[in-house]
């Protein structure tokens, strides 16, 4: 059974949003990492980049496969979690606590294409 | 068309394992998690379904001279319970298939084929063999396959399942009676570990996996580490650094190509070693930790001179190494080259293309 955290926006592709303010928190699921297996590598964008939402930003490695990240939300990078390039790992461990990006949201009203808890929960078939 | 199941499927399922095509069957990828699985191999010992691996029986008057014949190495006058490694080849010197020949007597060879292989090379095989007086069977279906592997692998065989094996060598077999049926056990396998083969019937191939797997001291494993055990120890795999169009000299395998014997694509490569090789598989090593994976381009002076063939975060050692078929021009050690992962380049060198010491017991 996947921890899928109340409040978040939740895409199909198995990143989610958690929205603060006028920033958003991107990251990817708990069924996401654990399907995906250990994580060896985050490939991330750099600050100041722009994200759009359905367009690729980065990458998450598996010792088996890469995974696109999809981004949820457009708007401007202001911050990449640099813990991960040290331990991607933690990607596993908490997926929810460990973010990859943090983005300044240009359209903050685009989480409404997303899926609230209950809906990614029937999406995923639990 | 649906793929074909080992006689071991239920048993992944059982345990939960995740399954996915590979050559033409449902087969294990992991149980747990690949890196638990890959590191039981090298510390310990781990069990393999390799029942997808196709068998081949060669006997009769003249199936040393054919098995010579279609077979890179030499096996002339080998011992009985010597196996061999080698290539069938394309008479341009591409590869068929790799395979092992094991020397069960004068006039009887059982040879190990890829699963997904096993319609090409058998219908290859039977090509070849009009010349000769041998008979040719696919026994594929016939036989289960477990590979045991890991430095404790030896104790453990012997203790729980009884087959005694420390008398074997690395690279010789031998036929033991089990349970009113005769097995193959070989000191061989495809990790870098010391370990065991055993080809048995369904049911005693399902015995044999109970047995170990239920003693809790033989963790399975699938071919997910497989993949990552093989690669690590620079072992190619067919479909990756061997194909039709790729020689046994491009892939570093010249050794177990003799060009003083006659075989088919014999005198393709041996012009081919004349000319001088074009291009060759080598190692990469990368500065970063992103991964360089099968089909990427590798390229410098700004323009593409090869291709990945395989690529991992080596489990063992951490770093983000891949083997890659490269122009000649660019295969010498330390040579700076990079490689195109997604959008970006990522700067590495060229290293032997194995990355890990293997633990042979000889």
């Amino acid at each position: 059974m996947s921890t899928i955290l109340e409040g978040l926006y939740y895409a199909e592709s198995h990143e989610y949003v958690k929205v603060e303010g006028e920033y958003g928190y991107v990251g990817i699921t708990d069924y996401a990492q654990h399907e995906l297996g250990n994580v060896v590598y985050v490939d991330m964008p750099d600050v100041d980049d722009e994200v759009t939402a359905g367009e690729d930003f980065g990458a998450v490695e598996s010792v088996k496969a890469a995974s696109d990240l999809i981004s949820p939300v457009s708007g401007t990078v202001v911050e990449v979690n640099e813990a991960l390039n040290d331990n991607p790992e933690l990607v596993n461990s908490d997926p929810y606590a460990n973010w990859i990006i943090k983005v300044q949201l240009s359209d903050p009203s685009e989480v409404e294409n997303l899926m609230d808890a209950d809906a990614y929960k029937a999406a995923i078939g639990e | 068309m649906e793929n074909k199941r080992t006689c071991l499927y239920d048993k992944h399922v059982a345990l939960g394992a995740l399954i996915s095509p590979f050559g033409g069957f449902d087969m294990p990828i992991q149980y747990t998690n690949i890196v638990d699985e890959h590191n039981a191999v090298r510390k310990a010992c781990g069990i393999f379904d390799v029942s997808h691996m196709g068998e081949v029986l060669v006997t009769g008057a003249e199936s040393e001279a054919f098995v010579n014949y279609i077979f890179t190495n030499d096996i002339k006058d080998a011992p009985d319970g010597k196996i061999f490694y080698g290539m069938m080849c394309h008479p341009t010197g591409g590869v068929v298939d790799d395979l092992l020949v094991y020397k069960m007597e004068p006039q009887r060879y059982f040879l190990v084929i890829n699963a997904s292989n096993i319609d090409k090379d058998v219908a290859w095989i039977m090509e070849q063999s009009k010349k000769f007086d041998v008979v040719v069977e696919n026994q594929s279906e016939k036989y289960g396959e477990v590979a045991v592997q890991g430095p404790k692998t030896e104790e453990i065989v012997e203790r729980i399942l009884g087959i005694e094996c420390s008398d074997l060598t690395f690279y010789t077999c031998k036929e033991v009676e089990c349970n009113g049926e005769t097995i193959i056990i070989s000191r061989t396998g495809y990790t870098g570990e010391d370990g065991f083969e055993i080809y048995a019937s369904h049911a005693f191939t399902n015995e044999v996996w109970d047995k170990l797997v239920g003693s809790g001291e033989v963790k399975p494993c699938g071919l997910g580490c497989r993949d990552t055990l093989r690669f690590e120890v620079g072992l190619p795999l067919y479909g990756d650094e061997l194909t039709d169009e790729i020689t046994p000299l491009e892939a570093g395998l010249g050794m177990f190509a003799k060009l003083d014997k006659d075989f088919i694509g014999r005198d393709a490569l041996a012009a081919q070693k004349a000319e001088g090789l074009k291009r060759k598989i080598v190692g990469i090593e990368l500065k970063d930790k992103a991964i360089p994976r099968h089909g990427y381009e590798v390229e410098a002076d700004g323009k593409v001179i090869g291709v990945v063939t395989t690529g991992y975060n080596s489990i063992s050692t951490g770093k983000s190494v891949c083997m890659a078929m490269l122009d000649i021009e660019y295969t010498k050690l330390d040579t700076e080259v990079a490689v195109r992962i997604r959008k970006k380049v990522f700067p590495g060198v060229v290293t032997k293309k194995r990355f890990y010491d293997k633990n042979y017991k000889k």
